[in-house]
């Protein structure tokens, strides 16, 4: 069963929905005694960085996913509150992986980024089998994660950014696998089988 | 950087699409679920609902409809028409769409777009714009084009921008339904002014109108309805010329 992070943000409804259709169990929760049941975490989020971490130190989701051990998938703004630090509303976050997220420079792009963008992975990484090098998904951010030492995957927009990141049992994307056709369809899958996988091992 | 987006526009009303020439003589176009399924694995960037019929009793058809679409398809969708509160921003985004187009609403209080940029994050509020030529230049219209307000078109795009708006979808009426391509000047000249996506809407005709705004305008995303409802222009019949053309989208 996977665990969805319900804190008031973003378009869960999608995220289910996209769960729906590869016939996986999922429940939406704000509770990190229900979500600590969960084989899987999906964090996914939309909006602005100081209230949304606001949110989860007031739920404790924050010390719940900073302590969880099992996969945890963050989506767009939830990848960025994985890293150390947000620009947007000088915003200290989960620190699960490294980094700063810094707004795209308006005087050089368009901003927000929104649309489909191609992305290029690292060979090897479970997260992105299956799926073409440069296929495209769907970006809506402002701000982005620069590219560093736990990024596996990235596209462009005037500077080369995070496109996805791992490190360890964390995971992020910036795009929207939910909103982005077969090729995100695929990625929530891998992400699925990558915990089937983890759990195998274990045994 | 994100490549260029082709979006179908759906004219809603009880359920149907519909689609009429300058806002009015409206015909049926088909079912909206089946035509957003359709679009979507023709290639479809993304889609635009806008309910044409949108009244309080309707609220809760287009929020169905929303968790319908939403269910049945995987690639962005925008919803608009008779939204006026942040209350109905947050039931639609909610059941499944990725953004809401206010028009109406933003004129009366364009706090609003505020509003609902600090809560639900700028990426998820288009600020829908409709402009008609007048012997006074762009003016706004609002309440579906029925009704004319004293706003400059290019003054009011530029404040929607400056209130928070993520994307400015802006519609030509005196284009609309007519096929003559897009209302390039216009658009050229909104393009020098806002650092936001724009979508261009009205007058699409046929394959070289799209590849004139893209080249000429640099606009983000080209907007069209009848062209595709009525099967006259297929949207990967399109992109391929597009990408043929020397315009990069997705394939």
């Amino acid at each position: 069963m996977i665990g969805i992070v319900d804190y008031g943000a973003g378009n869960v409804a999608s995220v289910m929905y996209a769960l729906e259709a590869l016939g996986i169990e999922a429940v939406l929760s704000a509770d990190p005694v229900v979500l600590s049941t969960a084989d899987k975490i999906i964090f996914p989020g939309v909006g602005e960085a100081s209230s949304a971490m606001a949110k989860l130190r007031l739920t404790g989701i924050d010390s719940f996913l900073t302590s969880y051990r099992e996969p945890i998938l963050g989506i767009c703004l939830g990848m960025q509150l994985l890293a150390a630090f947000s620009e947007e509303g000088s915003t200290d976050c989960l620190s699960l992986i490294n980094g700063t997220c810094r707004m795209f420079d308006k005087s050089l792009v368009k901003t927000p980024h929104i649309g489909w963008a191609q992305v290029q992975y690292n060979a090897g990484n479970a997260l992105f089998e299956g799926i073409k090098q440069n296929d495209f998904f769907y970006y809506a951010h402002s701000y982005f994660l620069p590219e560093q030492e736990e990024t596996i995957a990235r596209s462009e927009n005037s500077t080369i950014f995070s496109a996805a990141v791992n490190k360890g049992n964390v995971y992020g994307v910036q795009f929207h696998p939910e909103k982005s056709a077969d090729a995100g369809l695929r990625l929530l899958k891998n992400f699925v089988q990558l915990h089937v996988n983890n759990r195998e091992e274990q045994a | 950087m994100a490549v260029k987006r082709i979006i179908p526009c759906l004219d809603v009303k009880d359920g149907r699409v519909v689609k009429g020439t300058n806002f009015v003589n409206l015909v049926d176009a088909g079912s909206a679920v089946e035509l957003a399924a359709r679009y979507s694995a023709e290639g479809a960037d993304e889609l635009v609902f806008l309910d044409i019929t949108a009244s309080a009793e309707n609220r809760k058809t287009i929020l169905a409809l929303v968790r319908e679409v939403a269910r049945a398809i995987r690639i962005p969708f925008t919803v608009g028409g008779g939204i006026s509160t942040v209350q109905d921003i947050e039931n639609l985004l909610k059941a499944g769409a990725d953004k809401v187009s206010l028009n109406t609403s933003i004129v009366k209080n364009p706090l609003l777009i505020t509003e609902a940029a600090k809560q639900f994050g700028s990426q998820a509020v288009v600020a829908a714009i409709d402009v008609k030529e007048t012997v006074q230049g762009y003016k706004v219209f609002i309440k579906g084009g029925r009704e004319e307000t004293g706003l400059e078109g290019l003054a009011w795009c530029i404040q929607a921008e400056e209130l928070g708006a993520g994307e400015i979808l802006l519609t030509s009426m005196h284009k609309d339904g007519t096929r003559s391509g897009y209302d390039i000047a216009l658009l050229e000249m909104l393009q020098k002014h806002v650092r936001v996506p724009v979508i261009a809407s009205g007058g699409a005709g046929n394959m070289q109108d799209f590849l004139d705004a893209f080249k000429q305008t640099g606009v983000d995303a080209c907007l069209a309805a009848g062209l595709f409802h009525y099967g006259i222009l297929a949207i990967s019949e399109l992109k391929e010329f597009l990408n043929n053309n020397g315009i990069a989208v997705r394939i």
